[in-house]
């Protein structure tokens, strides 16, 4: 057996806000090209845990490690794990794309002001490299043509690949899509899902939380379904959609059908 | 309107005025800012001193202020000049205390406009810049002010128009801006009519042109309208 290169891993994550724990003690690896879905109903923690592994929400409890590499935190005194130091937290956050359901554009920045901004001001990209890159990827989502249009001016389809240009410009290790299809009309949905499918097919690790559930069963590596901040059932995608050993998870899949 | 030769006076004053409200757009612009950002920071000493700064200033009236700026300011001065062996009688000029009480004032309500721009912004916004490894300072100042000033835009129009009415209250210590200049007219020529008529003519001038830029300023800040569109 070769062993492949662990490029996400998750350590017993706990999350809770107040009393309400939302998370109670998950734990995940992503080796490197492997592309993971999280299913699971809403308010089963499947966000909150996407938003964890970069700090957009702070943990209670558990270990990060991108690469191997270990983030430092230490907990506040409200009891949530904060990163020692600003610094490695930056270049985590760097090496980590993340794709929100709201896209998030800039909306005082152009298209490709939006791709260029980070790998410049982060990475310190000269700016013709930058720009480079960035006409490269508009070209990769199909949308070189919006180059210099606002966010305002785009559907909301274009703005999601416009995010995922973005995300990609830092040539991240991980990409995180927290929900990214559903914020969008329905005829727009296949736009962003055929980026990333392109994305999977080439070998980027991806951890993926979606209600598509054929695209999830198409591009997975690894199913894993949440329910109450726990994992009910991880596993291929053949055995998690097609031979559930947990009744919740069979009665998901029948009305998710 | 015969103005009897006090048109050049006038005009002097016109123009001190418009110095006076300039200079103190800003500098309350600039302590508007601070004020807001210390309202919003995790610092509790910070939140607290705003507060009290809002609290106070917008809680005395405006003439109160230039008045207790240009006297008492040339009394702290004093005192300070005295432990240093001087014992001269020192005056602050009426536009130095102007522009202090002016912008103290303009900063406080500037706070407010400000703070309440900055919530205004998505956390969202916020988010997608520290997802990317941005630090929180470059994402302030690159992602969230260009954004908090389009939506303070309008209710620094505002404050400035008062701020621009106000600048009249610093003619009571001796300013010679525009108020000033035509209660001067008035005096020597016993026609108050005509010369209160023409400032009140000028500063609705004025007004107007303020209100214009301000229209002009919100149409460059809205990308979408600035002929973005592909």
């Amino acid at each position: 057996m070769t062993e492949t290169k662990t490029a996400l891993e998750l350590i017993d994550i706990h999350k809770s806000f107040g009393s309400l724990e939302v998370l109670k003690g998950v734990s995940l690896s992503a080796g490197d090209g492997e592309v993971i879905s999280i299913l699971g109903s809403s308010g089963s923690g499947k966000s909150t845990l996407l938003r964890c592994i970069n700090l957009l929400e702070r943990p209670s409890q558990g270990k990060i490690r991108v690469s191997g590499e270990e983030l430092e935190m230490k907990a506040d005194k409200n009891g949530d794990l904060r990163a020692v130091n600003a610094r490695q937290l930056e270049r985590m956050r760097s090496r980590i794309g993340f794709v929100f359901q709201n896209f998030n554009l800039w909306p005082h920045k152009s298209i490709v002001e939006n791709i260029i901004e980070a790998p410049t001001q982060v990475l310190g990209l000269p700016k013709d490299k930058a720009y480079a890159r960035a006409e490269a990827l508009l070209d990769r989502v199909g949308l070189l043509e919006k180059r210099d249009a606002y966010p305002a001016n785009l559907s909301g389809g274009q703005q999601q690949r416009i995010a995922i240009a973005r995300a990609l410009a830092m040539e991240p290790q991980v990409l995180l899509f927290d929900e990214p299809t559903s914020a969008l009309d329905p005829e727009l949905v296949n736009e962003v899902l055929a980026v990333m499918r392109s994305l999977a097919e080439e070998g980027r690790t991806m951890l993926i939380v979606t209600h598509e559930m054929r695209f999830a069963r198409e591009v997975s590596s690894q199913v894993v379904f949440l329910h109450q901040g726990q994992i009910e059932e991880s596993g291929p995608p053949e055995d998690v959609f097609d031979r559930p050993k947990s009744q919740r998870v069979r009665d998901f899949m029948a009305s998710h059908a | 309107m015969d103005l009897l030769g006090f048109g050049d006076l006038l005009l002097s004053g016109t123009w001190v005025t418009i110095k006076l409200a300039l200079t103190s757009l800003l500098f309350g612009l600039l302590f508007g800012l601070l004020g807001a950002a210390a309202k919003l920071s995790p610092i509790k000493p910070l939140r607290m001193l705003a507060t009290l700064y809002t609290t106070l200033i917008r809680g005395i009236p405006e003439l109160l202020l230039v008045l207790t700026i240009y006297f008492g300011g040339s009394m702290v001065l004093m005192a300070i000049a005295e432990q240093f062996g001087y014992t001269e009688y020192i005056e602050i000029s009426a536009f130095a205390a102007g522009v202090a009480a002016l912008s103290i004032a303009f900063g406080a309500y500037a706070t407010e406009v400000f703070r309440a721009a900055i919530q205004a912004i998505p956390k969202g916004q916020w988010e997608s810049a520290q997802a990317l490894g941005m630090t929180p300072l470059k994402t302030f100042f690159r992602i969230i002010l260009p954004q908090v000033w389009r939506l303070a835009l309008p209710g620094l129009g505002n404050l400035f128009q008062v701020l621009l009415k106000d600048t009249a209250l610093v003619s009571v210590v001796g300013l010679n801006d525009l108020m000033r200049q035509a209660y001067v007219a008035t005096g020597s020529t016993k026609q108050p009519f005509t010369f209160y008529m023409a400032a009140a003519l000028i500063y609705l001038g004025l007004t107007v042109l303020s209100t214009l830029t301000t229209t002009w300023l919100e149409r460059t800040a809205d990308p979408a309208a600035r002929g973005g569109a592909a």
